[in-house]
């Protein structure tokens, strides 16, 4: 959506389209009611937003962290983790130790 | 997709160009995780390396490993890259849950090594492959499919996720296109990821093993008629094995070639590679590159290697394989040929480390090229995987050089070795291979031999010397093999007179 800022704030930022397709691609089920609400929701959200591009000069570039740091490293110390039991404790459903996760294909949407 | 006859390889790259690609992924052999300190041991019980971070439970936050960003700066250089001197890691968003996050933390449009090149030799001749970038970013989990045939996700009614792979730092090399090539493209492929491996292997970053997963390769091959622009690619994953990336071009182009020879067109799609057939088949569809909706990761701030920093670990590098080999080719005084047989069999790094731990170079070929390359052959191992080290192979030649050996008790001894019996030293004591040297011994052998063989004695005494073979033999018999055959010969003339 940050290509979306670019583009100014003439037309509306996000269509109806590609909040669909986002939420297709985000496993939401969206009703066609729900989209026509946050198409024009997310549009208002967007267009107020990418009024900071018209105040963004050539000389200003693009920010993405707000904090001015760099190379935040950590050293290859290895660090006590969670017991399978922990790592499992939060999970819908495990098996053989492992996260149990609904089938994975018919999920496929034709994209 | 065998039900039309595939085209003769020849008659196909008499007709067409191959353009070739390929994108391989290194996991590092870091000590941790890319983000979290997670161990990140191979083979560990499910999810026993795990923690908040990699599991992407809320609140956890990633901290760039130092290590593994150390590695991939040198796997850059060792490429002849330039190195970014500022750049981020990226999410990649994706609905799959072999990432707990829903995105993979990785490079998009600032990888962090660009423009480099890796020298291959093929055929004598040098091929220079170009480096489009080399870019950090983290393994995923492993989901065993439950329910369906034989484990594919296909049909399957539920998949088991195991998260000890995820977060593990993996290294993506992605070339530039290589046209040009013709005939030799499957063969170059091969050379490629071979020289990559030995490269990435010398820097020590990554035990770079194909059948463990820890050296990955997807394949791009494309066709076109000469002259004219290239043709769509298709990317072949699941490609395991050095052979099977020549294989897998091969089978690739052959395919293509049908479909273009009956007017059809290349679908831009992933394929699978079946080891078992050589066949390439069509994989899962995948969202397109802009569904994937990467943005700059912002739990991460960027990566700003300073000059001085970078310098410092050129400075560090190693010599480079294809150099390296040259240099040792010149030491141990071989003919191309020779030192082509010597890569053939793996044998490089052994004969030289046999060599460091106190063999000739000569000596240490022998071994490693005839006995012990024979054996890995019979059972289908990799030769460093055949049961002997450099330093046994240099202590049974001590003993060979020693005169405690002959040549068929050397053998012997490394069949035990192999075996898993002992040092070379241990074995020869447990089973009393040590050549007789002690003279008695022999001396009464030799006499007992003499004894039994009074006619041929008698020749000898006359001044048949060649008839000492026959006692000779006797005396070997008696040993066990175990008497120098010379000193045997030697004793048995000095007994007889003659």
């Amino acid at each position: 959506m940050q290509q979306d800022s670019q583009k100014g704030a003439l037309m509306a930022a996000i269509s109806r389209e590609e909040v669909a397709h986002l939420a297709r691609l985000s496993r939401l089920a969206v009703t066609e009611e729900e989209l026509d609400t946050f198409a024009g929701q997310l549009d208002t959200i967007l267009q107020a937003v990418a009024q900071v591009g018209e105040v963004a000069a050539a000389d200003i570039p693009p920010t993405s962290h707000s904090v001015p740091l760099t190379n935040v490293l950590r050293e290859d110390v290895v660090v006590p983790g969670l017991t399978p039991a922990e790592a499992l404790s939060g999970a819908p459903d495990a098996e053989e130790q492992r996260f149990r996760v609904p089938r994975i294909l018919d999920e496929d949407v034709a994209s | 997709m065998s039900t039309t006859t595939l085209p003769a390889y020849d008659d196909v790259v008499a007709r067409y160009e191959p353009v070739i690609g390929l994108e391989t992924h290194v996991e590092l052999g870091t000590n941790t995780k890319m983000f979290c300190g997670c161990p990140t041991d191979f083979g560990g019980e499910p999810n026993t390396r795990v923690c908040p971070v990699c599991l992407g439970l809320p609140g956890s936050l990633p901290v760039a490993n130092k290590a593994a960003i150390e590695a991939t700066i040198r796997i850059g250089l060792a490429l002849n890259c330039s190195i970014a001197s500022w750049c981020r890691f990226a999410r990649k968003n994706y609905f799959y849950p072999d990432m707990p996050k829903n995105f993979q933390i990785s490079q998009y449009d600032e990888p962090l090594c660009v423009d480099g090149y890796l020298d291959v030799e093929v055929g004598g001749e040098l091929v220079r492959i170009g480096i489009e970038r080399v870019h950090l970013e983290e393994d995923t989990g492993k989901t065993l499919h439950v329910g369906g045939a034989t484990g594919r996700i296909h049909g399957a009614t539920e998949s088991l996720v195991d998260y000890n792979r995820a977060g593990i730092p993996l290294v993506e090399i992605v070339t530039r296109p290589v046209p040009g090539t013709g005939a030799l493209a499957p063969e170059v492929a091969r050379a490629y990821v071979t020289e990559l491996r030995d490269v990435i292997r010398s820097l020590g970053v990554s035990d770079v093993r194909m059948e463990e997963g820890s050296l990955r390769c997807d394949v791009n091959t494309s066709l076109n008629l000469p002259g004219q622009e290239w043709g769509t690619r298709t990317e072949t994953k699941n490609v395991n094995s050095l052979r099977s990336v020549e294989r897998a071009v091969r089978s690739e182009m052959l395919r293509q070639a049908s479909v273009l020879d009956a007017g059809g067109r290349i679908t831009q799609e992933t394929r699978h590679f079946h080891e078992d057939t050589g066949d390439t088949t069509p994989g899962r569809s995948k969202e397109t590159a802009t569904d994937y909706r990467y943005f700059p990761e912002p739990d991460l701030v960027p990566l700003a290697p300073d000059a001085a920093w970078v310098a410092e670990l050129k400075a560090a590098l190693p010599e480079l394989p294809r150099l390296h080999r040259r240099r040792l080719q010149e030491q141990w005084g071989l003919s191309d040929a020779d030192m082509q047989s010597v890569l053939n069999a793996g044998a490089v790094e052994l004969i030289e480390a046999t060599v460091a731990a106190g063999a000739t170079p000569a000596a240490a070929r022998k071994w490693w090229l005839g006995e012990l390359s024979r054996r890995a052959n019979e059972t289908g191992v990799e030769l460093a995987d055949v049961g002997a080290t450099p330093v046994q192979v240099a202590e049974l030649q001590g003993l060979v050089d020693a005169g405690k050996l002959n040549d068929k008790l050397a053998r012997s001894v490394l069949e035990g070795v192999v075996a898993g019996e002992g040092s070379p030293t241990e074995i020869m004591t447990a089973r009393g291979l040590e050549v007789v040297s002690d003279t008695g011994a022999l001396t009464a052998a030799v006499d007992e031999a003499i004894a039994a063989n009074p006619d041929i004695a008698e020749k000898i005494r006359s001044g048949k010397v060649a008839a000492a073979g026959a006692l000779v033999g006797a005396v070997m018999k008696t040993t066990r093999g175990q008497a120098d055959a010379k000193t045997v010969r030697e004793l048995i003339l000095s007994r007889l007179g003659a």
